[in-house]
């Protein structure tokens, strides 16, 4: 009998000498158990049986067999994968997918960038440029993610030229109120570049980010990047200023302190947190829905809306970003091993 | 280092010193100050330009922002503030959702000020938000009856936010609790509740409120979108409260509950008197944390179609005389919830000092 619970004996014989079977600790937590799985069980079984009911008399099949059917609707842009309106669900759910790693995927590098910085600039012993960090934070933090994805769609497509009057910040790029445009390696050509022209009301050639787009990478790596620089900061804060002294001391400079002693050491504090960040970063995407960028949510909703079949849309979107949580837990965990101490246990 | 050099020279520190130390102290500090400034040259007087010298005031003149040489349309603000504010509420009763948004602001006010008991702000709150709930819905006392589909704007996002914390947080006590439990079931149950919830994003929880929630209903009975939307932001919040919660307990050392064992006390009596009080009191900042991080999640009701502040703006947007200035509609949403978060922020900051003083880490916010 372990201290804890001979402990716990004790006190229940000191609150009652005469307990009864029920008053003993095991048989009531079964019991208690046995209650609770029942309650879950009956309120299961009651919203399945209604749900039932309600597809019967609605008519609406259940089961994923509507992902083999096809589509019917055209998806604006895609990447990697081609998709006209004669592909299945599956398919438009696939481009869904693509549409939403894609964009996740580079939120999280340039928020990663841009964030380490702007928690470096924090920590300036430059009064303005700390300033301008501390400010960019609060204001970025206190503004909800949707509401910045609206201005910067807004900025876009209402203060940014037509195509046949872009702005050209350096030759072969286009800022329109079509979205940007850019020069790509052509296919097949590895010097030759592919420079986007004007042809009629838009560009052709090159590579063009919509609107959607570009609002929603801007948008999800400038929101992303605020708390993110947060972490960096207090990760560094955390490292004991004695360390920084040690290494002054031993004729390091500020570059070298920072490379060497500080950063390695923040680190291990700052990769659970900023984890947990690109999970944010991720489910954030799923905002797309609201500017018309075609993610996963919004075309599970488009699938929804169509076949009438919720609960299986809703099931996808909640499985897919189940797995991709999952997933970037657990690469975080393996690189957080990679990178703790080792030999000494904390 | 520089500015504990300059804090602890014993003569007064002038101007010139202050910016030697803190603008040009190395060249790339230099570089760094110059470029700022630069920057703020080019930009800043053109942005006062376009936002305050030329800017279009006078509630009527939505033709006027289009001529061009104008600069940003604050007409629009000036135009659509009552059903930004009030969403459509009639319009004679406009001083009762106005009453509203001032008494939930005075209840945030006064539960952020030590001056006031605890026992008295439970008082306080029980009778706001009874006296909310009348206002809105009216009915009683000569107030006529307001359907809550006509309820919106800044006080609908108010009361979700209220109401939805307010509601979440005993659920996401139990939620912590069953988290920590001894019981396998309950243990189990809660964490793939809380890890599901967090796992998913706030919009497939609110998609499941409003399109799968009335599938799972007996024929016949349905629950409003109002009340779907606030069930959906209540179970969304009680989640990732409840991890605030065991971050709180966790805290609390062991001996502590084995004390209260020791006592003789029962397990709700050693949680209601001796665990949760410590727990609650030292997660106040992260709950404060994870209460502007809801605040701002209402937002997301604009994409199921909830008249809420975010959405009045947006839906104010689509009427032919406004469309076209998203730009500015959307810098004032964004200042609305900045005026409510940023307060909220400071005060957690505050009591993180408090708590913890000199020592200058950061509590970060998860969103």
């Amino acid at each position: 009998m372990t201290y804890r619970s001979r402990l716990d004996l004790t006190a229940q014989l000191l609150a009652n000498k005469n307990m009864t079977f029920l008053h003993r600790r095991h048989p009531r937590a079964i019991i208690y158990q046995g209650l609770l799985a029942a309650a879950v069980g009956l309120t299961a079984w009651y919203f399945i049986s209604n749900a039932v009911e309600n597809l019967l008399a609605r008519h609406i099949a259940s089961g994923f067999g509507f992902l083999t059917r096809e589509a019917g609707f055209e998806i604006g842009e895609t990447t990697f994968l081609s998709y006209n309106a004669g592909d299945t669900y599956l398919n438009a759910l696939a481009v869904g997918l693509l549409n939403t790693l894609h964009v996740a995927t580079l939120s999280i590098v340039f928020s990663t960038l841009l964030g380490v910085s702007i928690g470096l600039a924090r920590l300036s012993h430059n009064w303005l440029l700390a300033k301008l960090a501390a400010g960019y934070v609060e204001v970025i933090r206190n503004a909800p993610l949707i509401v910045q994805l609206f201005f910067w769609y807004a900025v876009i497509t209402e203060s940014f030229p037509a195509p046949g009057e872009a702005l050209s910040p350096f030759p072969g790029v286009f800022l329109s109120n079509r979205g940007l445009a850019f020069p790509v390696i052509a296919a097949g050509t590895p010097l030759k570049l592919d420079y986007p022209v004007l042809s009629g009301f838009n560009f052709s050639g090159g590579a063009l980010l919509s609107p959607e787009f570009a609002a929603l990478l801007l948008g999800l790596s400038l929101y992303t990047a605020a708390f993110i620089a947060e972490i960096v900061r207090a990760g560094i804060l955390a490292v004991d200023r004695g360390q920084f002294e040690a290494a002054y001391s031993l004729g390091l400079n500020q570059r070298q302190v920072m490379r060497c002693v500080i950063l390695p050491q923040a680190l291990r504090v700052i990769v659970p947190p900023i984890s947990s960040q690109y999970l944010n970063c991720t489910k954030n995407s799923s905002l797309a829905v609201a500017i018309g960028y075609p993610d996963l949510v919004s075309i599970a909703n488009t699938s929804i809306n169509q076949t009438g079949q919720a609960i299986e849309g809703i099931a996808i979107i909640m499985l897919v970003y189940l797995t991709i949580s999952l997933a970037i837990s657990g690469f975080m965990n393996w690189f957080n091993r990679r990178f703790a101490l080792r030999g000494i246990k904390p | 280092m520089s500015r504990a050099m300059v804090a602890a020279a014993p003569h007064r520190v002038t101007l010139l010193q202050w910016v030697r130390a803190h603008l040009f102290s190395t060249w790339s500090s230099s570089v760094a100050t110059l470029a700022i400034f630069y920057f703020a040259w080019i930009t800043i007087p053109p942005l006062i330009e376009w936002a305050v010298v030329r800017a279009v005031w006078s509630p009527h003149s939505a033709s006027l922002c289009r001529e061009s040489g104008q600069g940003a349309c604050w007409a629009f603000v000036a135009d659509k503030y009552r059903f930004i504010l009030f969403g459509t509420f009639p319009a004679d009763q406009h001083w009762r959702p106005a009453l509203v948004i001032a008494i939930l602001i005075a209840l945030y006010a006064l539960s952020s000020w030590r001056g006031v008991r605890r026992s008295s702000l439970v008082v306080l709150w029980l009778t706001g938000l009874t006296a909310l709930g009348l206002l809105m819905w009216g009915g009683l006392f000569g107030l006529n009856y307001v359907d809550n589909e006509r309820w919106g704007g800044l006080t609908l996002t108010l009361l979700l936010a209220t109401f939805g914390i307010a509601l979440a947080f005993p659920l996401s006590i139990l939620l912590a609790l069953g988290r920590r439990s001894d019981m396998p079931l309950v243990r189990w149950l809660c964490i793939s509740y809380i890890e599901l919830i967090r796992g998913v994003p706030l919009i497939s929880v609110l998609f499941m409120a409003s399109v799968m929630l009335p599938l799972f209903l007996p024929a016949g009975v349905s629950i409003d979108k109002l009340l779907r939307a606030q069930l959906a932001m209540i179970l969304f919040a009680a989640a990732y409260l409840a991890e605030v919660v065991r971050g709180g307990l966790q805290a609390i050392p062991r001996q502590q509950e084995e004390a209260a064992q020791a006592l003789g006390l029962t397990y709700w009596q050693r949680i209601r008197y001796v665990i949760l009080p410590q727990a609650l009191r030292i997660s106040i900042p992260p709950l404060v944390n994870t209460f502007i991080g809801f605040f701002k999640d209402t937002s997301l009701v604009v994409i199921i179609g909830l008249f809420d502040f975010l959405t009045t703006i947006k839906v104010s947007l689509t009427e032919p005389a406004w469309t076209g200035f998203g730009v500015e509609a959307y810098l004032f949403a964004a200042i609305g919830y900045f005026l409510f978060c940023c307060p909220m922020s400071r005060y957690s900051q505050a009591l993180e000092r408090q708590n913890a003083p000199g020592r200058g880490v950061p509590m970060l916010r998860e969103n």
